[in-house]
């Protein structure tokens, strides 16, 4: 770690790497732990958010625009997500009363 | 100076990320989400991508937890029934998940970086570069979003149409 990889004074890139794993692993964490499929979907979307942190502190390190590109049809395709996936939670809550992912077993196995 | 705020804003979204994962209360995991996404869009304005850190909060905090707190709000979900969670899943989540950190921390532990471009370039991320790039290069894939929204536009009315001969489960 040395000083050529500061992106601001006194952060290098590595430090950027670190907040967004500790983000990622976060998300993965409480996919696992939450039974709930809304708490599920914001653990998704805090997932997205640590990659897309990552892609903006790299972008910054190789003086690349391209990766602000990506960061921003990855927020296009999260509010898509968002979207549909939202509409499935309430169909199923209509019909089966319940947002619990070990009643929404149909489809397991 | 500018790296106390660099571990303000770090210290922030992690904290705010745990208690979303352990609130027990939904509504409450919003607001948490919301933190977190507002201090990752500080982290955007600390590294000059002030055109992101914009449509972040927009996009994010305007129209996606928006979202969420409305279905919440919608299904009465905010006295929610207690998980059925048995004590040896969460202790299965939390193992598989610290793994998943340890593999990832000890691969980029490890990792050996390409020299940066040195002095970075501090008009990049404003909007008008990031417009030039975004409307030269990557015109298409620009467009074929605009039918991936319509397309996620169709199917989130065509769900959530009520569907009365459905009797239910």
């Amino acid at each position: 770690m040395g000083t050529h990889t500061e992106l601001i004074p006194g952060i290098t890139v590595e430090h950027y790497l670190w907040l967004s794993v500790a983000l990622f692993c976060l998300g993965v964490f409480g996919i696992l732990f939450r039974r709930n499929a809304i708490i599920m979907f914001m653990c998704v979307e805090l997932m997205l958010n640590a990659v897309n942190l990552m892609l903006v502190a790299f972008s910054r390190y190789y003086g690349q625009t391209d990766a602000q590109v990506f960061v921003f049809f990855i927020m296009v395709v999260a509010a898509a997500e968002v979207a549909v996936g939202l509409a499935i939670l309430m169909m199923l809550y209509r019909n089966m009363h319940t947002t619990d992912t070990d009643v929404l077993n149909k489809l397991k196995w | 100076m500018i790296s106390y705020i660099f571990w303000f804003l770090s210290f922030t979204a992690v904290f705010s990320a745990l208690a979303t994962i352990l609130s027990k209360n939904p509504v409450h995991s919003v607001l948490y989400i919301i933190v977190t996404f507002f201090s990752i869009a500080g982290h955007y304005f600390l590294l000059n991508a002030q055109f992101l850190a914009a449509v972040h909060i927009i996009v994010y905090a305007g129209a996606i937890m928006v979202l969420f707190l409305y279905v919440i709000m919608m299904l009465n979900l905010n006295r929610l029934e207690k998980e059925k969670t048995q004590n040896w899943m969460k202790l299965l989540s939390v193992v598989s998940a610290g793994l998943l950190m340890l593999v990832m921390v000890s691969a980029v532990g490890r990792a050996s970086l390409m020299a940066g471009a040195g002095q970075p370039d501090e008009t990049m991320g404003l909007t008008q570069a990031l417009g030039q790039v975004l409307y030269r290069d990557y015109l298409l894939p620009f467009e074929l979003s605009s039918i991936l929204f319509l397309s996620a536009m169709v199917g989130a009315v065509y769900l959530s149409k009520k569907e009365p001969t459905t009797p239910p489960l």
